[in-house]
């Protein structure tokens, strides 16, 4: 078993309609996604890639037993796509929108504090490449056929260099159990600890490998939860060795605002909470294996 | 995105935020016309550009007479100035502030801002002003108070009283300090700010509670319903280069070093710029093209590289996911010929199409160095940067 998707998994698209959601649509289930509708307020009850298009999230949880949706609504109406989901009882939710507002992000998790924990709805991103369980479901945005299955976890901010990851442990015959992109905004659905919390329970996988970057607290507390509460090892890469302070590298959340935000300042937190440190981003794969080989 | 100090005031005073009287000035003779309409005795000149510690840099003049104020802005107007958050470049100072000296008893330290750990908006103040923030955490932490607004009811009456008390502001002044500081949380989440400081807020002489700077920034993802926020921006303070490509849709951050880089998506921009760094090179800048690499794109991207003449050789980085390693090449080698580039050029290709963009390189006849790895393009791309630096030394010799 992967983490958070398999092929089982029912998967419904937010944004279902429109050109970008239409386009990755059809990717999913090229790659045997078990995609089983959309949504597309106002177009409910026509069929869309051969698959049934509804008003509402609620309809597709009763029609078609939705469990996971994905969502490529524009950034001005996303946070609303995301609590529809939560409140429709949707398990699983992947936004990949870019450019949401943060404080829409924060009435978001806000909203999703409002469930019981075992109602709650999972989120990653927004801002994300999604998350992919090789060989079993995608529920994203990343080319499918770079990813290997296998043992390693992947979690990060970022989508090319998730690729770059997956592609450095391919070339070594290293496969992933999933690989989940929490993506690049300050405010984020799930972070890095969620993530690396799921891959501690899941025996499937064995190692995991964390890219972090500059800006905010998340790898740190990652790095006390692996210390405190995981087995399994994890690796590590933190981006932005060469970012200068107060200036925004790209994604909305890679930005140095105080201490311990730093690229260097990270890895040594890390170091010292016993996570292995990837020496140069051209080295995730080999000290992956290093590690792996260990075991 | 920053505004400046006049303007953040002038969004406060609209909140019943209390701010000295002042006007704004583009001359030194405005500044004077701007002293005689205040009136009284003291002025403070201030230099607007967006960055704190502007007194420390000599930003902010205090003046006693007319002479004086106009000398002031006269030195003022022009001047680059120098602070540790402007970067060694400085930023020019091209408006005034002139305001009406205030009669100050107790400066204090207050700010909101949205917390990520927490993911709140935090409130934070202290009775110890005029400081830096950050230099205060560092030697008195204790003297911090933080507390936490709930999304969903908002600031309440109380969290301002037990700010107003942790101030250590007179009983008297309560209600206007709840006031104020209800009215800059509605500034914030109303306009989308994602900061808002005030430091120092000060207690006159005339027990009044006074704003004497503010600096507000904003959430540029929700600059779209916020129209008069974005037109507040003044692109003087920013990086040319950088409000360039922001035109573009490009996403670029200057640097200091001479290795230009081109690379899809923020998260492998940083780490190829690591890795020039760890092969012994300075990356000139930080460049993310985006998903949909067009040849037209690839070409803005070009120039906007190229236009920074102290690169001495550029580094393409792309990992085609949606986008396709053939289409990339094709617009790389449309935009090397159109440029008529003198620099060397390396070029690292992988994911989709991957053998398709490498043999449109190569049968181009340029002369682009190929790489196949992350490393061995960054080695590359330090060692053609090394040879071309030597070469220009022996040139100059």
């Amino acid at each position: 078993m992967a983490i958070l998707i398999d092929e089982t998994t029912r998967i419904i698209v937010q944004g279902f309609t429109g050109k970008i959601g239409s386009f990755h649509a059809q990717d999913m289930i090229n790659y045997g996604s078990n995609v089983v509708g959309g949504i597309t307020p106002g177009k409910g009850g026509q069929t869309h890639l051969g698959l049934p298009v509804f008003n509402t999230v609620k309809e597709a949880v009763r029609e078609v037993g939705a469990e996971a949706s994905i969502i490529f609504v524009p950034p001005a109406f996303a946070a609303d796509s995301i609590m529809e989901a939560a409140d429709a009882g949707i398990k699983y939710c992947v936004a990949i929108t870019d450019g949401i507002p943060t404080q829409d992000m924060m009435t978001v998790k806000n909203f999703l504090r409002r469930f019981p924990l075992e109602q709650r709805m999972m989120l990653t991103g927004p801002n994300c490449a999604g998350t992919i369980s090789p060989g079993r479901a995608m529920l994203g945005i990343m080319p499918g056929h770079i990813y290997m299955k296998g043992n390693v976890g992947i979690v990060g901010r970022s989508g090319t260099l998730g690729y770059e990851a997956a592609d450095q442990m391919k070339r070594l015959g290293i496969g992933i159990s999933t690989s989940v992109g929490i993506g690049g905004d300050p405010i984020n659905g799930s972070s890095h600890r969620d993530i690396l919390e799921r891959f501690e329970a899941d025996p499937e996988t064995k190692v995991i490998l964390m890219i972090g970057e500059i800006g905010g607290p998340q790898e740190v507390e990652a790095g006390m939860f692996a210390n405190k509460h995981m087995t399994k090892p994890v690796v590590a890469y933190i981006a932005g060795l060469t970012a200068p302070e107060g200036r925004r590298m790209g994604h909305a959340g890679a930005i140095i605002s105080s201490a311990g935000e730093s690229a260097a300042e990270k890895v040594a937190l890390l170091k010292e909470l016993g996570v292995t440190i990837c020496p140069a981003p051209a080295a995730m794969g080999e000290t992956v294996a290093a590690v792996l080989s260990r075991l | 995105m920053d505004i400046h100090e006049y303007q953040a005031k002038e969004i406060l005073s609209g909140y019943g935020v209390k701010i000295a009287e002042g006007g704004m000035a583009y001359s030194p003779e405005e500044a004077v016309q701007r002293a005689r309409d205040i009136g009284g005795h003291i002025w403070a000149v201030k230099a607007q550009v967006h960055s704190g510690a502007r007194g420390k840099a000599g930003g902010i003049k205090i003046c006693k007479t007319h002479d004086e104020v106009e000398a002031a802005a006269g030195a003022l107007l022009g001047k680059r100035l120098v602070t540790h958050q402007t970067g060694p470049a400085g930023k020019v100072c091209g408006r005034l502030y002139v305001e009406a000296g205030t009669d100050i008893a107790k400066e204090l330290y207050f700010c909101f801002l949205v917390d990520r750990s927490s993911e709140r908006i935090v409130m934070v103040g202290s009775a110890q002003g005029g400081m830096e923030i950050e230099e205060l955490a560092e030697n008195n932490p204790e003297a911090i108070t933080k507390i936490y607004i709930e999304p969903a009811v908002g600031l309440q009456d109380y969290q301002a009283r037990e700010m107003a008390f942790a101030l250590g502001l007179d009983p008297e002044l309560l209600s206007h300090a709840v006031k104020t500081i209800r009215g800059c949380y509605r500034a914030l989440r109303e306009l989308d700010a994602s900061m808002l400081e005030i430091n120092p807020l000060v207690v006159t002489r005339s027990n009044e509670l006074v704003a004497l700077d503010a600096k507000m920034g904003f959430d540029d993802n929700a600059l779209f319903r916020q129209q008069k926020i974005s037109e507040l921006r003044d692109k003087t303070q920013e990086d040319p280069r950088e409000m360039a490509a922001a035109d573009r849709g490009l996403s670029y951050v200057g640097l200091d070093g001479d290795i230009g880089c081109m690379i899809n998506g923020a998260g492998l921009a940083m780490a190829t710029m690591d890795m020039i760094k760890l092969a012994g090179g300075e990356p000139a800048n930080f460049l993310d093209v985006g998903g949909g690499a067009s040849a037209e794109r690839t070409e803005k991207a070009f120039r906007l590289v190229l236009a920074d003449k102290g690169v001495k050789a550029m580094l393409v980085n792309i990992f085609a996911g949606i986008n396709r390693c053939d289409w990339i090449a094709e617009g790389v080698v449309e935009a090397v010929k159109k440029i008529d580039m003198k620099i060397p050029l390396i070029v690292r290709l992988s994911g989709t199409n991957v053998e398709e963009g490498r043999k449109i390189i190569a049968d181009s006849g340029l002369p682009i160095i190929t790489a196949e790895t992350l490393a061995e393009a960054a080695e590359k791309a330090v060692q053609a940067r090394n040879e071309a630096v030597a070469k220009e030394a022996a040139q100059g010799a």
